[in-house]
Parts: C-alpha cells; structure tokens; sequence
C-alpha cells in the first residue's frame, strides 16, 4: 500500500510492500520496473554489441567469407522476421488491449504472441537441422561459428521470453484480479524485451543472411 | 491491503497510475494515463507502424536477394533499411519518441559504449590491413 507520495506503508497484519511498482518515483518519472528492464536492454546492447563487433572483425580480416545467401534459407529466415514483427504488434495490442481493461482480448494477444515466438523457434529448428544434415556446425568455419552463436543466443532470447509469457498468460495474470494496473506494466515490461529481441534480428537478418 | 476481486473479461479502463497526463505532438507517453479513444488511436498507429515494418522487410529482401547488387551497395542498403526499421520499432512500440530523460540519458551512454565496442576493432584492423 502506498501513500500519497508513493512511499510504502505496511498495511495492518500485511508485509510492507515495494514502492514505485505502479506509481512513478517522483524523481525518475518512471516505476522501478520500467527502469530496471531499460537497465537490463543496455546491457543486453552491449552483449549484442560485442558480438556484431566480433562479426566484424572476422568478416573485415577473412581473406573470404561466404555470401549469407548462398549458404543460408533467406526464404525461411524472411518468414522468421515477418513473425517476429507481428509477435511485436501483438505484443502493443496485448498491452493496449488490458489499458482498454479487456484482459480477454489482452490474453488473446498473449497467447498469439507466444504462439509467434513457437513458429520461430520451429522454423529456426528445421534451419538448424537442415545445417547439420549438410554437417555444417559451428567448427566448420568462422562463417558458421559466428551464424551458430548469433542466431544460438538470439534464440534464447526468444526462448526466455516465451517463458515470461507463458507464466503472464496462466498463473501470472490472477495479479489482474487484485493489481490490474501493477499486471498491465508488467506486460508493457515483457514487451519491451519482446521488442528489443525483434529489434536484434531486425539486424541479423541483413548481416547474416542477405550480405 | 484490501482484496477487490474483478470480473474476468471486460472492466473499465484502467485509470492512469499518477497525475502525469502529457502529450507529446500526438505520440503516446508511455507514462501518463490515456483516454480509450486515445488508446483505440494508438493502435490505428501501430498497425501502420506493422505495415511499415512489413513493406521493409520485403524490400531489404528484393535489395539484397533478387537485385544481386554489389556487396558494397547490398550493405548500405540493408543497414539503411535496418536502421529505418529498428527506429519504428524503437520509436513507436518501445515508445522512444515520447520517453523520460532518464531513459535517454541510459540510452545516450549505451549507444556511446557500443559505437566504441564497433569501431576500436574496425579501426584496428583498418591499420593493420590497410583496407
């Protein structure tokens, strides 16, 4: 329970709770959740970063490298980010949808959204498999081992993600009987991620398999 | 704290959380509490923002797959594209062009680390190799 500042008050009989998680802190503007995830996408840019910054460099001081197209499915993987964009519009509708106060709808654009992230992770695996039959690992070559770990983390990324959302749609959401604002921020967080995972393959796509 | 059981499906709007009710030039604050209107509007956006994304993705393909351009224009033209993209997704679903300073601030410092994680590698090889 908070007071008129926002500053946790314990409630008789009921543990103190923690503040700012629905109301702004005074001084940030934001709720403690909110800054938190931004906290976690920075760092989550630096470990991306890190990697682009690897690809680079092997690719700028490879004698060769393969054209992403020729050894890559770019159909399969134009498929892959058409999904992922409309898992980000479903995961906007799922967050609009519970502000309109329709947990319904907002379910349904949850569920949708992890049944985006599933297809990925399917398509993904029939590309991985086919790689494998042609015995195309991650030590064939520096082309495949940086293919193997981008597309490998990116993956569980999205992994961790369908998690989340897996959790809001069953157990998750009882909070919007009691909390529904605190449930609705919750949403737009997991979203955040969601499209911070889109906005990275909106990036491997081109560098990996189109160049 | 007290209990309020809801019903299941629909409930009125939620009410904004503060007193901090702004519009920035028609872009949703994801701070500040909206108006269902406001909201059924900001949906209109992100289903054009979709479109958007979609046409994009198809010409970053047409570019770089069916033209066969040059691995130097094929580069440029995918990471413009890209670039365009990331900002819709950035701009409107993660809601960067109406948000706080402080994420900005975060974002500001992020995109100075990564720019410098980019180029002191490049820029090492760059000398090495003369290339």
């Amino acid at each position: 329970m908070l007071d008129a500042h926002g500053h946790a008050q314990a409630a008789p009989g009921h543990e103190i709770e923690i503040p700012f998680n629905v109301a702004p802190r005074p001084d940030t503007g934001l709720y403690n959740g909110k800054l938190g995830i931004w906290l976690f996408l920075a760092s989550e840019v630096m470990l991306f970063g890190a990697l682009f910054s690897s690809l680079i460099l092997l690719r700028t001081a490879a004698p060769e490298w393969p054209r992403g197209w020729l050894e890559l499915n770019v159909p399969l993987a134009t498929v892959n980010t058409m999904v992922l964009i409309i898992s980000s519009v479903t995961v906007v509708l799922a967050w609009a949808n519970l502000r309109l106060g329709n947990l319904q709808r907002g379910r349904l654009f949850i569920a949708a959204t992890l049944a985006c992230g599933a297809i990925f992770m399917i398509i993904k695996g029939f590309e991985y498999g086919h790689k494998f039959h042609l015995h195309h690992y991650p030590s064939t070559s520096n082309f495949f081992a940086t293919y193997f770990l981008l597309t490998g983390l990116h993956g569980l990324h999205v992994l961790g993600g369908m998690i989340v959302f897996t959790y809001f749609l069953t157990v998750g959401s009882k909070m919007w009987h009691t909390e529904p604002q605190r449930f609705t921020n919750r949403i737009e967080i997991v979203g955040l991620y969601w499209h911070f995972v889109d906005l990275v393959w909106i990036f491997l796509f081109p560098t990996l398999y189109l160049l | 704290m007290t209990e309020h059981v809801m019903p299941e499906a629909t409930q009125p709007p939620i009410p904004p959380p503060a007193a901090d009710h702004r519009t920035h030039g028609g872009v949703h604050d994801p701070n500040a509490g909206h108006s269902p209107e406001e909201i059924r509007r900001e949906i209109r956006v992100y289903m054009i923002v979709f479109g958007a994304l979609a046409v994009l993705t198809l010409a970053t393909v047409f570019a770089c797959y069916g033209l066969k351009l040059p691995v130097h224009y094929a580069v440029m033209v995918a990471l413009a594209i890209a670039c365009l993209k990331g900002f819709l997704v950035a701009g409107f679903f993660m809601h960067l062009l109406s948000e706080k300073k402080l994420i900005y601030g975060i974002l500001i410092l992020t995109v100075f680390f990564f720019g410098l994680l980019l180029w002191a590698p490049t820029h090492d090889i760059l000398d090495k190799f003369g290339r």
